[in-house]
């Protein structure tokens, strides 16, 4: 019961907040505030349950009993993680939006909640079609965002997000029914319960191409090469509040896809695709990087920086083993806080100069100290230095990913130098020089205020705890992980020895 | 015919009475309001009568009409949808230069059509539905002919649409005429493996060409691509009343007769009229979704977009020789109701906030109403997302049947092309929606001279009500739909 309270508080306090305008344009806000802290306190109670269970809460009641579809919603170590996540980056996101937002903010603000709500749904569902409903569910909160509140290029980047990540949906769809009706005709029975769907025998061919209906659609809202065209229009052209949620929260659903639905279901067709995935997630380490680079666009910059991020992230999914999922795991929720912040210090950069223009910026740090050390710290935090969270994430799935494929690891272990040429390469270019304030206006620039500071220092704190002592998320989902390891090696197994 | 008989068509009488009384109302005293009340009421007890009478009425009524569960759920689906249509066009006639009355006489005498084409399992009520539907529509899109005020070209519509109208009939019926040379009978009926080669009468390609012809003609009426080139200009022609009537409800009879035909005559035997069948099918879809890009009139886009979702719709017929159970019947039933409402909803829109003389159809009209209207922009956003069949909605339960038919089919090619389809029309319901939430254009906002009727704004609450409810907990109606879809 407690997850349908949770994803109910949000839709509710949605609406609320949406109403709150009416009185004061200053009430939405505050009430989302209070509703996602009210969250985040909820989601700690389900850790005090039973930690020896694999499934900490598991409900499920019929939905639409005649496709044997069910209201199933559950949640272990791993999805505890990504719902805390998914709570403190909605704070972060709140704050983020305090200042910038001010039109409109009711309607914003119920925006922002149901994409969480969104959220919070993918990662509790249990049920497929419940599943590919809040997957959906999720997008069109966001799409509003990015096309109301977004910037000059907004109605572009918002169909190109929305239509992306529809029509991949769609083949999810299809997928999700051809493995419905391969239960269907093992069974004789419809049902679209992961527990049931776990249990179907799918082989061949058929398997490969149910498999990649999944793979297509997660891969595209990690996203990987070569579906990731539309993140960093998305990124440049999403308010602030946007790219945090988009960056910190709703890229990390893909992953999620993968590790829960798209591998332990087709255990085979994986390990078959394996090779291929890895290709896949290396390219994307390497070339985004390279991409990253080439931009002079502040925004796009972190976009691509987060499809090379992320690419480690698909590396060590299809290793499939402990470390690397670790890794994985370890990695969606270390770049969810550095690459949210990296956004929020873009973000907060054009609201005071109105530009993402690089080749304009330079010595910043002599005009915004604080700023400018804030952004240090996450740059290095990006590039994976030792200490703090993303550093543990990688390592992690490099370790994990030399045992699967040497060469690919060996390859892909270079973007961490190409992580840190274009990070430091973006600090010497913007905070470092000589100040010049030709091609903008700088009135307005101001150095981080108190509100910004808790903000940052909190992420910071995240960052850091993950750094030094990741045991304490580890152990978290490392049940969770055992146990989808462990279902999807005795089908690995089995197929082998047959 | 026994007094059980009549009393298993009380819908159609009902509304056959409506028609009468509101004509004799019309001879004795002009009152707009008046006549409007008679024939919303009319349609409304009819609505309530054959709901009452799904539970457990099954009857053939003289070899004409079948009054089976299955075509007393489209009767109430009809006589709703012609009740919101009413209430609708109260407010856009209201203030229209000629004589309003005869538009709801016209609208009733349609609508019979229509129970009659949903009812119907024999040729002869089939045409006679058709025909009083048509017949009926030629006048309500050529109704606002005399008023000066009127930019659109009603009568070009109207003619155009007689004419391709009177062509498609005339196609059906020598398809059926051929049918019957063959069966002997003017019942829907077997057609497959009619004649032993020895014996007289025509082969079986003649019975192909048959079942062609008969395609071809609904195909015109349901404006499947490529016979649909009359359809955006007939949308934006006519008034948005009667391009809601024709959208709905003209094509969910068509609909309904198509499928008791293709599912009793088994037409889908024969492997070339699947290949037609999906030939026009695919063709809709992208035709459809391709040219609705194109448009910046939102009458011509729902046009476009109507022959992408009756492609839809055909899949799922051609699945249903291939699917086992009645499951893609229930695709079919499910998707028209969910066409019907989220159509209507759109219709509806479009139709309170213009009136007859200043018809908002452009989509630049639209520019701002997230802020100056939020409820309406809503349903509207509501509507258009349902039609791009995103979850919540009842478009998207529609859409998961269809799929679902086709998976159980392996119809994969035509779900390929139906995800292609539905991503394409994406861009042009969305286009529609970010215009809404663009800033107020004080110039658009200006020109917004349309008399707001209560009514209006209460049906478009129910209709959102049901585009939701349907969407997210669509138990019930699945189960009724399960029930009535094992009569075809």
């Amino acid at each position: 019961m407690i997850l349908v309270i949770l994803i109910a508080v949000l839709f509710v306090g949605g609406l609320l907040a949406w109403a709150s305008e009416r009185i004061n344009p200053e009430y939405p806000r505050i009430i989302s505030l209070l509703i996602v802290l009210l969250d985040i306190v909820l989601m700690f109670s389900l850790l005090g349950g039973d930690s020896s269970a694999t499934w900490l809460v598991d409900l499920q009641t019929d939905w639409l009993p005649r496709f044997g579809i069910s209201f199933h919603l559950a949640a272990d170590g791993l999805t505890v993680l990504l719902l805390l996540l998914t709570g403190f980056l909605g704070v972060i996101a709140i704050g983020s939006a305090w200042g910038e937002i001010t039109e409109r903010t009711g309607f914003f603000y119920f925006n922002l909640l149901w994409t969480l709500a969104g959220v919070l749904g993918v990662f509790t569902a249990l049920d497929l079609f419940l599943f590919f409903f809040f997957w959906e569910v999720m997008l069109i909160p966001m799409y509003f965002i990015i096309a109301i509140w977004g910037h000059e290029n907004k109605n572009y980047a918002a169909m190109k997000f929305f239509i992306f990540t529809q029509v991949t949906g769609m083949l999810m769809l299809v997928s999700i029914l051809m493995l419905a009706y391969s239960h269907y005709g093992q069974f004789g029975v419809f049902s679209f319960d992961y527990f049931d769907l776990l249990k179907v025998n799918t082989s061949g061919p058929l398997e490969m191409v149910i498999m990649l209906g999944f793979f297509i659609a997660f891969t595209t809202k990690l996203p990987s090469f070569p579906f990731h065209s539309w993140l960093p229009d998305a990124h440049s052209q999403a308010p602030t509040a946007g790219s945090v949620i988009l960056a910190g929260v709703l890229l990390k659903t893909g992953a999620y896809g993968l590790i829960r639905f798209a591998v332990p279901l087709f255990p085979e067709a994986s390990m078959q695709f394996a090779p291929i995935a890895m290709t896949l997630g290396a390219i994307s380490i390497l070339y985004c990087a390279k991409v990253a680079f080439a931009q002079t666009d502040i925004k796009r910059l972190i976009a691509y920086t987060s499809v090379s991020h992320m690419g480690f992230v698909l590396l060590g999914i299809y290793a499939w083993n402990e470390e690397a999922l670790q890794g994985a795991v370890m990695t969606m929720l270390a770049h969810g806080l550095s690459a949210a912040a990296l956004f929020m210090l873009a973000g907060g950069l054009q609201h005071r100069i109105h530009t993402r223009d690089m080749s304009n910026m330079s010595g910043f740090w002599a005009k915004v100290p604080k700023m400018s050390a804030v952004a240090l710290f996450f740059s290095v935090a990006a590039l994976g230095m030792p200490g703090l969270g993303n550093f543990i994430g990688e390592f992690l799935v490099l370790l994990g990913a030399f045992k699967a494929n040497i060469t690919i690891t060996v390859i892909s272990s270079f973007g961490l130098i190409f992580a840190s040429v274009y990070s430091l390469w973006v600090i010497q270019k913007v905070f470092h020089g000589e100040y010049r304030n030709i091609d903008f206006d700088d009135s307005h620039l101001y150095d981080l205020n108190r509100r910004e500071l808790i903000y940052f220092g909190l992420m910071m704190v995240g960052l850091i705890w993950m750094g030094m002592y990741p045991q304490s998320f580890l152990d978290l989902s490392q049940g969770a992980l055992e146990g989808i390891l462990a279902s999807s090696q005795i089908v690995a197994t089995a197929a082998v020895t047959k | 015919m026994t007094f059980a008989d009549l009393l298993s068509l009380a819908p159609l009488l009902i509304v056959t009475a409506t028609a009468v009384v509101a004509m004799l109302l019309v001879g004795i005293l002009r009152n707009y309001a008046a006549t409007a009340m008679v024939s919303i009421a009319g349609l409304f007890i009819a609505t309530i009568a054959a709901a009452m009478m799904m539970e457990g009425t099954n009857q053939q009524i003289t070899p004409l009409l079948i009054i089976d569960q299955y075509s007393l759920f489209f009767t109430v689906v009809v006589c709703a949808a012609a009740m919101f249509i009413a209430i609708f066009s109260y407010s856009y006639f209201l203030n229209l230069d000629d004589d309003r009355e005869e538009f709801y006489l016209l609208l009733v005498v349609a609508t019979i059509g229509a129970i009659v084409m949903v009812s119907s399992n024999h040729f002869v009520s089939t045409i006679l539905g058709l025909e009083t539907l048509s017949m009926a529509l030629y006048g309500m899109v050529a109704y606002p002919l005399h008023s000066k005020e009127s930019a659109k070209y009603p009568l070009e519509a109207s003619v155009k649409y007689l004419v391709l109208s009177a062509v498609a009939s005339g196609l059906i019926l020598f398809g059926m005429a051929l049918i019957y040379a063959q069966t002997g009978t003017m019942a829907f009926t077997n057609v497959t493996n009619l004649v032993a080669p020895s014996t007289e009468g025509l082969s079986d390609n003649y019975t192909i060409i048959a079942l062609l012809l008969i395609s071809a003609g609904m195909a015109f009426k349901l404006s499947l691509a490529p016979f649909h080139i009359w359809t955006p200009d007939v949308y934006e022609g006519a008034p948005l009343p009667a391009t809601a009537f024709l959208a709905t409800i003209g094509k969910t009879g068509m609909f309904v007769v198509l499928l008791r035909y293709v599912e009793i005559s088994n037409a889908l035997e024969f492997s070339s009229v699947v290949t037609v069948f999906s030939f026009i099918a695919i063709l809709s879809i992208l035709a459809g979704n391709l040219l609705a890009l194109l448009q910046d009139n939102l009458k011509r886009i729902l046009a476009y977009s109507s022959v992408a979702h009756m492609g839809y719709l055909l899949i799922a017929i051609i699945a249903s020789y291939f699917a086992v159970g009645t499951i893609s019947i229930e695709a079919v039933t499910f998707y028209l109701l969910a066409y019907v409402i989220m159509s209507l909803g759109a219709f509806g829109v479009a139709s309170v906030a213009s009136s007859s003389e200043n018809e908002l159809d452009s989509i630049n009209d639209y520019q701002g109403l997230f802020w100056r209207n939020p409820w309406i922009a809503a349903v509207f956003t509501g509507m258009l997302l349902s039609l791009a069949g995103i979850p919540l909605t009842v478009g998207f339960i529609g859409k998961f049947y269809i799929f679902l038919a086709g998976v159980e089919s392996s119809l994969f090619a035509l779900l390929i092309v139906l995800v292609l389809g539905s991503g394409i029309g994406l861009y042009y319901y969305l286009r529609i929606v970010y215009r809404m939430l663009l800033p107020v254009d004080d110039a658009v906002s200006a020109s917004n001279t349309s008399t707001h009727i209560f009514g209006s704004y209460v049906v478009l609450a129910i209709l959102f009500l049901l585009l939701i409810v349907l969407g997210v907990y669509p138990a019930p109606i699945m189960a009724i739909i399960e029930t009535i879809s094992a009569f075809i």
